[in-house]
């Protein structure tokens, strides 16, 4: 049964878990050799030099996906309660589930029609 | 319930019985237990970075690491070693505080997950009621980490790398999330131990292997494995969000990589294929956690089989089949299930709560749903094929036009 100390637990996980991968790094950072140039400073790209800034707009299809994407994992998140209580539901919350769910489908197929699903 | 197996479960009252303040005695057993749990992924990482290279290797008709230890097990400790002494490059003109985060997040949030793995039906980091929302919330800090270490970088395959993977890695949440709706269901919690317990007459795959299916290709989505590796793609973005990395900073991407994977396998075999159900659990308690080891082996080597024998999917092959196949899929479903099952509940089908663990008593139910996610299967298979039909006509008819073979630059 859920108590407050599993809560706890996770608190406690939350702060300890930083720690694992952070040893390591900082063990290393002690231990491993330090001779930097301008040369091996440089960032990677295929042995050219660089050009141009690299923190540019990017396409915007990347965010067409990003807004379908927070659309459907905000709706999604108000279903699991409905499942969770599933059993003890009569027809109609069963059935504003299933609107609701209609409602979902239906914005998935405005935006295919709309093009946003495709890659351009 | 032996003794000496719970004794991390009964850890603080004995203390308090032994006279120590209460409150410490809940802290120590609370610091104990999680580093119990936070170490078994770490443990495991090290053999799983050997298996995974044997099997590679194997599979590549090689032999693989065998020099350091016997059978090359202690390989993947020589790498860490290896790597402690490598220097450490840090590009000009990066942001160095996330640059320096961005491999701690990654391995941090796969570790963070664990709290919730249920090992044995006495053995749980914590049995949250909203398990299932937790794994959801931290499994999503996975596409930060790669923003963050894409972004830092300062280096453009870097960055294009971290787009791609984004894009990848929310469009595949959708349907993961869609299809953890359907163990939720039939489990009526949201709990990690509520829906092991309720796999106890049957497995869940069983009741609904469309789901399991889903799940399991967004979660190797997630993971970016081959098929859905684009985001590494050695040959074109060198190796994405990662590239300026190196020493153990790199090292600390590969172990969380590495652990996401068997995280992913583990979660599979909760979800799905009844955790630590097995035999003579009842009796003894800490043999679930032999029988989760075992499901969760077939499954990582199955992910392993996966990555080592497909080709990679081009990132406009990936978004399609993700919102024009697998999210409509999710949903179909969901309706599919959630409708069926109410039918069961109308129809007295549902087996008592007193016979829930039951195979027999849980016969009708699951040839029900059963066979309502094979016809769906069915149907969509039928669908995909035809689709596939139109678009290898067009593409011949094209190819015919333009007089050139077939299989030509048509992309219908």
């Amino acid at each position: 049964m859920e108590t407050l100390n599993e809560w706890a637990f996770v608190g406690v996980f939350f702060a300890i878990a930083w720690v694992f991968p952070a040893l390591p790094i900082i063990g290393a950072w002690l231990v491993r050799p330090r001779k930097p140039n301008a040369l091996k400073r440089q960032t990677y790209e295929s042995g050219v030099e660089t050009v141009g800034d690299t923190w540019v707009q990017f396409r915007v299809q990347y965010y067409i996906y990003g807004l379908v994407f927070l659309i459907f994992d905000v709706e999604m998140i108000f279903l699991f309660p409905w499942a969770v209580a599933y059993e003890k539901l009569d027809w109609f919350a069963y059935g504003a589930g299933f609107l609701f769910i209609f409602l979902l489908t239906d914005a998935l197929i405005y935006a295919w029609r709309k093009r946003a699903l495709e890659w351009v | 319930m032996t003794g000496c197996v719970d004794i991390i479960n009964t850890l603080a009252p004995c203390l308090v019985r032994a006279g120590w303040n209460a409150d410490l005695a809940n802290l120590l057993s609370l610091l104990l237990g999680v580093v119990i749990v936070a170490t078994v992924p770490l443990l495991t990482v090290i053999l799983l970075i050997w298996i995974e290279r044997k099997f590679a290797a194997r599979i590549q008709d090689r032999i693989g690491p065998n020099r350091v230890g016997p059978y090359g097990l202690l390989q993947s400790l020589a790498d860490a070693l290896k790597m402690l002494t490598k220097e450490d490059i840090t590009p000009s003109g990066a942001d160095r505080l996330l640059f320096n985060l961005a491999p701690i997040i990654t391995f941090a949030t796969v570790v963070l997950i664990w709290a919730i793995i249920p090992f044995t039906p006495l053995h749980i980091g914590a049995d949250l009621s909203i398990g299932i929302l937790y794994f959801v919330a931290v499994g999503s800090i996975g596409a930060v980490k790669v923003m963050v270490g894409g972004w830092s970088s300062n280096n453009k395959y870097a960055l294009l790398g971290a787009f791609r993977t984004i894009a990848l890695i929310v469009s595949y949440e959708v349907p993961m999330i869609l299809a953890l709706l359907v163990p939720v269901l039939m489990a009526g919690s949201m709990g990690m131990q509520d829906i092991t317990r309720a796999q106890g007459g049957m497995w869940f795959i069983v009741v609904s292997p469309l789901a399991a299916i889903i799940f399991f290709v967004a979660n190797l989505a997630e993971t970016g494995r081959s098929p859905f590796d684009l985001l590494e793609a050695e040959s074109e973005l060198i190796a994405g969000y990662n590239i300026e990395y190196s020493g153990f900073k790199f090292g600390m991407f590969m172990a969380g990589e590495f652990m996401h994977v068997f995280t992913v396998a583990v979660l599979t075999a909760v979800l799905f294929l009844g955790g630590w159900w097995g035999p003579f659990v009842d009796q003894f308690p800490a043999l679930g956690f032999i029988w989760l080891g075992l499901k969760t082996a077939v499954v990582y080597l199955f992910m392993l089989l996966i990555r080592n024998t497909v080709p990679r999917f081009r990132i406009d092959q990936v978004m399609n089949i993700n919102w024009k196949f697998m999210v409509p899929l999710s949903i179909l479903l969901i309706l599919l299930q959630s409708f069926l099952l109410r039918l069961i509940g109308e129809l007295g089908l549902r087996p008592a709560p007193e016979q829930a663990n039951d195979l027999l008593a849980n016969i009708p139910q699951t040839v029900v749903l059963l066979a309502g996610n094979l016809v769906l299967g069915a149907i969509i298979m039928h669908l995909l094929q035809r689709h596939g039909r139109t678009l290898r006509e067009a593409d011949e008819a094209l190819a015919a036009v333009q007089g050139a073979g077939p299989g030509g630059l048509a992309e219908a």
